[in-house]
């Protein structure tokens, strides 16, 4: 049942290979390949480390508009996978890379990877607050990724930001609000913002209630598990939504109680 | 076909919104006609979970008749209506279903069609097979969902603890000691699932059997 891993261009990948593929500079199709196949394949030796921070300086792979780095965003991507702290100091240098997309992509690496090293870094790209969170003119995406800024400094547990992200809740963009709910809830355990995000599960708006689903299975909200299951969306999301619920109440409580019971009888029902 | 029922239909196809579709698709479902079915399944294919979830209840209510409709039809449908129609399919538990429900949870390529047949075959009412052909059928089930506990997205591992916990209590008296396979596997994937979610399915499995 698993599949079988082929390059593009129909070879089968190692680790030694992908390596290589990733240092040379001749084809950038397989430099970008071989990022992402590194992270896939959660691939954590040294060398491979080595290779993907060499390729946050990346200069070769530009994108048509010659402000992106597609190879950079993939390489930061495939970091956040491989659990080295090595890589958080790099990561942290791409948070003022003037490619939008590649600091979104650091943001989520390093809340990934855990080390409240970044905290200040990422405080720093939510200056001027809500005012200054306005769209970039002629580009599809606000002059910050404010939503994965908002979502690691609350997975780690900047309770010094509590008073910067708070006013996010009042963005015009519903997702910068769902960020900030979840960011809150995780930083505070008041049930105010599990609820702002159990409100959202009945948005009319799909992607929303999907983008909701996800924020509650993040932050384990487990009063929320009913209304999750009996959300209007596809049944897989739903299921990893309180597959987050359900390893949230496992962490702290290995045994199977009432709630963790409960939970699983709703996911057997959405199979 | 009654006059309700072409109006209710006829609502379907003209809804022109998300949310017109899904209050239109509620009340075909809930007029309980055989008549609609072919409607009902149609929604499956409309790329609308809200209304694909209204009609999996309408053809789940409508039952056998529906087996009938969706098992002559299932070649033809799109990725995501196929994972909707074997939902009902395992749903309703009927015979006529298994060869398509084990091949769907070995082979299929979309993980939530795996994950809908492995659950539904543990539920499948083998009471409906003619007597000789029960054991066969029970065997191949087992053995397929045995298999399907290795298999790498965790969500269809849970389907198939799901699955086999059900299969269990259907073979137990019959065939204990197949269904005693089921629970040494059970006890060997509480050792070696890396996801927790599975082990405590495997762990409630284990409680619910010992009672």
């Amino acid at each position: 049942m698993q599949e079988l891993e082929i390059t593009p261009e129909g070879e089968a990948l190692t680790q030694e290979k992908a390596i290589a593929n990733l240092q040379q500079t001749a084809d950038l199709g397989q430099r970008y390949y071989a990022a992402w196949w590194l992270g896939k394949n959660r691939i954590n030796s040294p060398q491979a480390i080595d290779a993907l921070i060499a390729a946050l300086e990346d200069t070769c792979d530009r994108s048509p508009d010659a402000q992106g780095y597609p190879l950079r965003r993939n390489a930061a991507v495939a970091l956040g996978k491989l659990n080295d702290k090595k890589a958080v100091a790099p990561l942290i240098n791409c948070l003022d890379s003037e490619d939008y997309y590649l600091r979104e992509k650091a943001a989520q690496a390093l809340e990934m990877l855990g080390d409240k090293a970044a905290i200040p870094y990422l405080i720093k790209l939510l200056d001027g607050g809500v005012t200054a969170a306005i769209q970039v003119p002629g580009k599809p995406h606000l002059i910050q990724p404010y939503e994965a800024i908002i979502e690691a400094l609350g997975t780690l547990e900047a309770t010094e930001a509590i008073s910067l992200i708070e006013p996010f809740k009042e963005h015009p963009l519903p997702k910068v609000q769902y960020a900030a709910a979840r960011a809150m809830y995780q930083l505070t355990r008041n049930a105010v913002y599990g609820e702002i995000l159990v409100t959202a599960l009945k948005n009319k708006e799909l992607q929303l209630r999907r983008s909701a689903l996800i924020d509650l299975g993040a932050i384990g909200y487990t009063q929320a598990a009913e209304a999750i299951a009996s959300t209007l969306a596809e049944n897989s999301l739903k299921l990893i939504s309180l597959k987050g619920l359900l390893e949230y109440e496992l962490r702290n409580q290995p045994n199977l109680s009432e709630p963790i019971i409960h939970i699983m009888q709703l996911m057997d029902r959405l199979l | 076909m009654s006059n309700t029922t072409a109006k209710l239909i006829e609502a379907v196809e003209k809804a022109d919104s998300a949310v017109g579709l899904l209050q239109a698709v509620k009340a075909l479902a809930a007029a309980k006609d055989e008549s609609a079915i072919p409607t009902l399944i149609a929604v499956l294919g409309y790329n609308n979970p809200g209304a694909a979830v209204a009609a999996v209840d309408g053809l789940i209510e409508l039952g056998e008749t529906s087996v009938t409709h969706l098992l002559q039809q299932i070649d033809g449908y799109n990725y995501g209506a196929r994972a909707w129609a074997i939902r009902v399919l395992a749903c309703i538990g009927d015979p006529r279903a298994i060869e398509l429900l084990i091949n769907a949870a070995m082979n299929d390529f979309s993980l939530s069609v795996r994950r809908a047949a492995a659950k539904g075959l543990g539920s499948i009412r083998f009471s409906l097979l003619e007597t000789e052909k029960v054991a066969v059928a029970q065997i191949q089930v087992l053995k397929t969902l045995l298999a399907v506990t290795q298999d790498g997205e965790w969500v269809v591992r849970y389907a198939a603890v799901v699955g086999l916990e059900s299969l269990y209590k259907a073979i137990v008296e019959t065939h204990p000691e197949s269904a005693l396979e089921i629970k040494t596997k059970f006890k060997q994937m509480l050792d070696t699932d890396t996801e927790i979610a599975v082990s405590a399915r495997v762990k409630l499995a284990l409680d619910t059997l010992a009672k």
